[in-house]
């Protein structure tokens, strides 16, 4: 076998293999994209009355505040950084989780009026995976809601309805786990979204 | 959670791919016959010509096994070369305005060794953060392209492998050019246009411009370290690193031609993130819908494999054996990262995190327990390697079934590909333990199974041991390979030998508190999975080209039946048994001490 010419073969199947599935099949996703579901292909953006982003409805963002539902805690930078997604990384047995856990707990039971025996839901007190989960669980936020509708002067019930037009159900009803988008309330909230 | 929920989805993806499985298969027997014909050839078929032409390939002549595997290890390096060259040049290439608008400057050269060996072996490990190093046209070229092509050679060679097997007093198994070709054009670009715009319709993100700023509603001030003017950390007095404040109103959203890469990062078993979180990120995985589809596509092809292998063989019931252990090993991993999962950790609930919601810490609510614990499984069943979920925060033993799953050489469904030739490696050990057992010349499908076939499967499985265990050992004796640890105790060893074992396995998905991004761990990682790449393949071919030659001797009644559940079951066995031999006094170092440290709670690192 002629290897000058097994390079040669290599050479130019590969040029046009990359014409092919690294230039025409992205171009062709990328208009399809953009025709069929230009919202979604752009990011999911939440606009402002002069066209400007405020949000991204698929990734969180830190809202401290009382008045705000707060999200997960994250491990993307310093929180919520989108350019360094990413977890805590770290292990059971670690002394950092635990630590950092164990604040967590008190400053959730503090901030929302828990008595210290009253379990907290796990999701309120660790980081997720990417650090950018849009999500809580919806037993975390139906602890936050008295405190939020006593930030706002709201009445618990209007927040509930608000809080389940934000909420994504499984997938037909089967996949997945149900969750409060808390970009979406938070917004919803200020007047916003939608 | 929900148990019966967890129940019902899990048999409706093991259902579905059932489902998908035999008609798959069929495509896949057109597709890998050079004369095969499908109902895309009207479109496809002219491009097809094209390409043989203008490459100087003569679809009607087959080469030898050795041919063959110098084909592939030619094209291999030449690919390599192009994706190394194109992340060092990044900052250079053209129209950097449109396709690298964050002006993303070069990939140093030890990460860019390490990121194309890794994207040439299909491993996909990434020793960096997508969003914040790589450039658009390197993600769209560069990296995308080993997607498609690594997972083309790995259905290739195990393609050539099934042929070796079918066939008898043959001295040729095929020919790469032409597989390498259609496999891609027939496929897996039709399958993944489709794929892409399902993802795009679900969140999914495709589209050049740059990263947007969103102005954020709450305004926050973090601190960040200062630097002095040559950019190096600034330290006080008691060498404490000097920060200042800096306010936050902005949060910068990637952008990117991510939903084209992200279809075939599945479905060709690659699994290299366009972000660092990977699967778990919003855009790349945005719903439990897309979450589904992503899982089945994993398995998709490896399980037709078993279909075409059955059909190939002319025994059917061979391929769903294979399948039925494949599918019993997959169901056990499963249920017990589940259960581990949906534990939780008793030392979160000694602090008063509710126990019925599991161990959520790297978790995404959208997904919850079930999920996670579902893709990680799959992910390293198969050597896809991306994560919905961070492996590194997995209980002990949640997180001992994804590393154990990759020790065992990942042969459950497997790679695209490399899956059916793993397994059929343990096939031809299997059927040589049984020999054994009887005391005859153990014989596979009509061929003696003789010393030149069991040498070259047990260098496969060697290979396999020592790549792995080799380095970790070596790098938990080296400062450079502890200074990389974000876990002290036994999770640090897991982190280690987590790293080795996913590289040599072409899996990539990591315990991500690892610091690889380095010297020394990216040289030997990147080692590691050109070993477990290329030093598996051609052994393998070598199997190939031996079957292939060998006499066909008439089925007697000495014969060892390979169809059957007395079949499946000594698979399994021989599987684990493998795996058990070569990986358990490891993982009790590390998974399982740890396990113990958790239940005991009074020890932390």
């Amino acid at each position: 076998m002629n290897i000058l010419k097994e390079i040669k073969t290599s050479v130019v199947v590969t040029l046009v293999l990359l014409i092919i599935c690294c230039g025409i099949y992205p171009l062709v996703v990328f208009g399809a994209g953009q025709l069929l579901f230009p919202k979604q292909a752009n990011g999911s953006l939440v606009l402002d009355g002069d066209g400007k982003p405020i949000a991204s409805t698929l990734l969180g963002q830190t809202f401290s505040a009382d008045k705000y539902f707060n999200p997960r805690p994250s491990a993307a930078g310093q929180g919520y950084d989108s350019t360094s997604s990413g977890g805590s990384n770290y292990g059971a047995t670690s002394q950092a989780l635990h630590d950092a856990v164990k604040q967590r707990v008190a400053d959730y039971r503090k901030a929302n009026n828990l008595p210290d025996t009253q379990l907290v839901p796990g999701d309120a007190v660790t980081a997720s995976g990417s650090g950018l989960d849009p999500h809580i669980s919806i037993n975390n936020a139906l602890i936050q809601l008295p405190r939020v509708a006593k930030a706002r002067g709201m009445s618990e019930d209007d927040l509930k309805k608000l809080v389940d037009q934000c909420t994504d159900g499984r997938d037909f009803g089967i996949l997945g786990e149900p969750g409060v988008n808390i970009v979406k309330l938070n917004l919803a909230l200020d007047g916003k979204f939608k | 959670m929900n148990a019966t929920l967890g129940w019902i989805q899990l048999a409706l993806y093991l259902g579905l791919l059932l489902v998908i499985t035999k008609p798959l298969g069929l495509y896949l027997l057109q597709v890998l016959d050079a004369r095969g014909r499908t109902w895309l050839d009207p479109i496809v078929g002219p491009f097809e010509r094209l390409t043989y032409r203008l490459g100087g390939v003569d679809r009607n002549k087959e080469q030898h096994w050795k041919q063959y595997t110098i084909s592939m290890l030619i094209f291999s390096l030449v690919t390599m070369l192009v994706t190394y060259a194109m992340l060092r040049l990044q900052a250079l290439l053209p129209l950097q305005h449109l396709l690298n608008p964050q002006g993303f400057s070069a990939v140093g050269d030890h990460l860019a060794f390490d990121t194309a060996a890794s994207f040439t072996t299909n491993t996909n490990w990434q020793s960096y953060g997508g969003e914040s190093t790589m450039s658009y046209l390197s993600q769209m070229v560069a990296l995308a392209s080993q997607n498609f092509f690594s997972a083309a050679v790995g259905i290739a060679i195990a393609a050539a492998l099934v042929r070796g097997i079918a066939r008898h007093c043959a001295d040729t198994v095929g020919n790469f050019w032409v597989d390498l070709v259609r496999i891609t054009y027939y496929l897996l670009l039709p399958i993944c246009l489709v794929f892409a715009i399902f993802l795009i319709s679900q969140g999914m993100i495709q589209n050049f411009k740059a990263y947007d700023a969103a102005a954020l509603t709450e305004k926050e001030t973090i601190q960040v370290p200062k630097n002095d003017a040559n950019g190096n950390p600034m330290k006080d007095a008691q060498g404490n690193a000097i920060t200042v404040p800096q306010v936050v109103d902005t949060q910068s959203i990637p952008e990117g031609p991510m939903a084209s890469q992200m279809a075939i990062k599945m479905l060709g078993t690659n699994g290299g993130g366009y972000t660092n979180a990977n699967a778990a990120h919003p855009f790349e995985n945005p719903t439990p819908f897309s979450n589904f589809i992503q899982m089945l596509s994993i398995f998709a092809i490896p399980s037709a494999m078993t279909f075409y292998l059955g059909r190939m063989v002319k025994s059917p019931g061979h391929g769903w054996s294979v399948w039925a252990a494949m599918a019993l090993l997959f169901l056990a991993g499963f249920f017990i990262c589940w259960h581990y999962e949906a534990a939780g950790n008793p030392i979160l609930t000694q602090l008063g995190v509710n126990p019925a919601d599991g161990n959520m810490e790297g978790k995404e609510v959208r997904f919850g327990i079930t999920n996670s614990a579902l893709f990680a499984t799959i992910t390293t069943d198969a050597s896809c390697g991306a994560v919905n979920s961070m492996h590194d925060s997995f209980t002990p033993l949640g997180g001992l079934v994804p590393l154990f799953n990759i020790e065992l050489g990942e042969v459950v469904f497997g790679g695209v590909g490399a899956g059916l030739y793993g397994m059929l490696v343990f096939v031809i050990v299997a059927v040589f333990i049984a020999g054994l057992m009887v005391g005859r010349t153990p014989e596979y499908l009509g061929k003696k199974i003789q010393s030149f076939e069991v040498k070259m499967s047990m260098l496969v499985l060697l290979v396999l041991a020592m790549d792995i265990l080799g380095f970790t050992a070596w790098a938990c004796v080296s400062d450079w390979g502890k200074a990389g640890l974000n876990n002290q105790g036994p999770h640090g060893f897991s982190e280690m030998l987590y790293a080795y074992s996913s590289v040599t396995g072409n899996n990539g998905s990591a315990f991500a508190g690892l610091t690889a991004s380095t010297y020394w761990y990216d040289t030997t990682l990147a080692i590691g999975m050109l070993i477990g790449r290329f030093l598996m393949i051609v052994p393998i071919m070598a199997i190939a080209g031996s079957l292939a030659a060998k006499k066909l001797i008439p089925a007697g009644p000495g014969s060892f039946p390979v169809s059957g559940a007395t079949f499946t079951f000594l698979l399994i066995g021989t599987v684990l048994l493998v795996g058990a031999l070569n990986f358990l006094p490891a993982l009790a170092l590390g998974p399982i001490v740890e396990h113990f440290l958790m239940l005991a709670g009074n020890k932390l690192f």
